[in-house]
């Protein structure tokens, strides 16, 4: 069986839960190779880890000599294990649909001569046999299209969004090789001089939670009603646009086209009007329930469950509500 | 200092975007305009010019696609880029990511000339086919850095420095001109066209080029050599609008409570 390239999804080694995604998807293309580009003292333990869920090997490839260089090593790093593996060697290069991971994805496409899907929802084997193209599920048009898509030439290069598969566990060979890449000068011209890690905010991952509570402009800038509800249900916590802009959340909590995509149980939205950019980030959530003053915003077109109302009483309403059927 | 922005001619996101029965985007039946997220891009590339008064900063802005979209263009020199190029040939149509950024390439090497291109500024992505691969595909094909997704641009010499939110932290990039920035909307709000803008850009220079202009074969782009290919579309059956209930003293939290019992949500 040919091989499949897993970028692994990591911070400073510890592993993050896409590459879970991404070997189990891997299992149903081939035999899932690990590449792991990190800090050489974590391979133990990132080895520990993908091997439970399938991965027949990992490439360890110690950043210490690239890091702080920005993409470019990256892509040349699998350039050079995807001409190792030769040709027809690889059934495909999966890779986290983060912005990194598409800027890589993009390099290593010119690089490779071969076809690149980004943002996949779902990645399936090809039914018409050995050999061909696995088949991608894309989300377009903010979420009002589907579309499926087939690489045709080379390598097929796959970005996938996390919460794409249920990770399956699968006991993996797991063996460790260690890869040193050739890397060029000009791979190393932009680079990472600070960096900021993510505040912990003790909640669920945003792309990751089942449930999550959203705040827009009608919160008037305080969120505390959004939070209150958001830890009453163990949800995590997402903004408009308008309320990023506003400096009221931090960025890594925009919902929309140009934040992040979720798709959880159940989507609450509270002071947000409903634009297209904003659907384009949730409109494929299960239950979509809205809270609006306005009985005209456009929201109202999408929920499973609408209340016309001020947030700041029926927010804290509905978390008493929810507490006390807790204990009741 | 010679900046080239990349603007996209996109389908209105607000309207009732489709596709064509090929699977490509349909740019026939919806009003096009300038992709929003590209006038993040003509912005920071006018705040440069400003900041570099009487440096001779000349800002071109650069169009691959069909007729229309020339209004890109002529949005960009409403702004005040200086002069305008659109790439238009028929064999374009349908192309994909990888052969756009080769025509896009092919025509920065070409608007450089002798004088070559300091900067290439795009947005972080179209919002139609809204892959985000442009800008690093265009660094890789012209060999340049890329300081790309920037939230905060700052320039010093030919120094160019950036904070890029990413998923698990914030960045501050830097790299050395020539290179490709792309910018994200969190860069600064894109300025309208004044009225001055609007009639000045009447008389500034727009060439028209083929890809016979910028030595790219028909042959390596079109759908027909796309190195992918759609095979299907679907629309997403429209969501139904559920039950809407207006809150009157505290009425309507129980009835949201209730609903999400129901649903087993809680
Ligand atoms: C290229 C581009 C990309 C974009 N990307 C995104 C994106 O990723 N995510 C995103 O969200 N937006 C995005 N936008 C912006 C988007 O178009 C909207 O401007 C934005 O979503 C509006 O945010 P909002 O709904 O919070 O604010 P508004 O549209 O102002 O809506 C506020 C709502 O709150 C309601 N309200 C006010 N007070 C109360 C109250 N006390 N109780 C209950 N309801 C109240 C009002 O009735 C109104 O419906 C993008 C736009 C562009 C052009």
């Amino acid at each position: 069986m040919a091989e499949v390239l897993v970028l692994v999804d990591h911070v400073n080694g510890v592993v993050r839960k896409p590459t879970y995604e991404l070997l189990t998807i891997a299992s149903r293309l081939g035999e899932p190779s690990a590449v792991y580009i990190g800090p050489a003292d974590q391979a133990d333990d990132v080895t520990e880890k993908v091997k439970k869920y399938g991965a027949t090997k990992l490439y360890v490839v110690d950043e210490e000599p690239i890091k702080g260089y920005l993409v470019a090593p990256k892509a040349e790093t699998l350039q050079q294990l995807a001409e190792r593996a030769g040709d027809g060697g690889l059934a495909a290069i999966l890779i986290p649909s983060s912005g990194e991971g598409k800027e890589i994805a993009g390099r290593l496409a010119i690089k490779l001569k071969s076809g690149l899907v980004t943002d996949a929802v779902d990645v399936q084997a090809a039914s018409d046999g050995h050999g061909a193209a696995p088949v991608t599920t894309q989300s377009v048009f903010a979420g009002n299209y589907t579309a499926t898509t087939r690489v045709t030439k080379g390598t097929p290069i796959i970005t996938v969004k996390p919460n794409s598969a249920t990770p399956e566990e699968a006991d993996g060979a797991g063996a460790v090789e260690k890869f040193i890449p050739v890397i060029s000068d000009a791979a190393k011209a932009a680079q990472i001089v600070a960096v900021e890690p993510r505040q912990a905010t003790g909640r669920p991952e945003l792309t990751d939670a089942a449930i999550v509570i959203s705040g827009g402009r009608g919160t008037g800038g305080d969120f505390g009603p959004i939070e209150t509800l958001a830890d009453a249900l163990g949800a995590a916590v997402g903004a408009s646009r308008a309320a990023v802009d506003s400096g009221w959340m931090p960025h890594s909590y925009q919902v929309g086209q140009t934040g992040k995509t979720v798709s959880p149980q159940l989507y609450v939205a509270s002071g947000i009007s409903g634009a297209i950019q904003h659907r384009a980030g949730m409109q494929t959530s299960k239950t979509i329930v809205a809270v609006n003053k306005d009985p005209e915003a456009p929201i109202f077109e999408l929920v499973d469950f609408g209340v016309v109302g001020d947030l700041h009483t029926v927010l804290p309403a509905v978390t008493t509500e929810i507490n006390a059927r807790k204990e009741g | 200092m010679n900046i080239v922005v990349c603007v996209k001619h996109v389908p209105d996101a607000t309207a009732d975007r489709r596709f064509e029965p090929d699977n490509t985007v349909d740019r026939g039946s919806v009003d096009g305009l300038l992709s929003e997220l590209d006038e993040y891009a003509v912005e920071q590339a006018l705040q440069i010019k400003q900041k570099r008064e009487g440096e001779g900063v000349e800002v071109t802005a650069l169009c691959v696609g069909p007729d229309k979209a020339v209004d890109a263009v002529r949005k960009a020199l409403q702004m005040g880029a200086d002069k305008g190029v659109h790439v238009i040939d028929d064999a374009i149509a349908g192309s994909d990511a990888v052969a756009t950024s080769l025509v896009l390439a092919k025509a920065i090497e070409r608007a450089g000339g002798e004088a070559k291109i300091d900067l290439v500024v795009c947005g972080m992505a179209s919002t139609d086919g809204g892959m985000g691969v442009v800008p690093a595909m265009l660094a890789e094909r012209l060999g340049l850095p890329q300081v790309t997704l920037a939230s905060v641009v700052e320039i010093q010499g030919n120094q160019v420095r950036i904070k890029r939110n990413g998923d698990t932290a914030t960045e501050v990039i830097c790299g050395t001109m020539p290179l490709v920035l792309s910018v994200t909307d969190q860069s600064g709000e894109p300025r309208y066209p004044s009225f001055k803008g609007i009639m000045a850009a009447k008389k500034k220079p727009l060439e028209t080029w083929s890809l016979g202009d910028i030595g790219v074969d028909a042959g390596q782009v079109g759908l027909s050599v796309a190195w992918t290919q759609v095979e299907e579309t679907t629309a997403r059956p429209a969501r139904t609008a559920g039950e809407i209930v207006k809150d009157e003293d505290g009425s309507g939290a129980k009835a949201l409570a209730d609903f999400l019992a129901a649903n087993k949500l809680i």
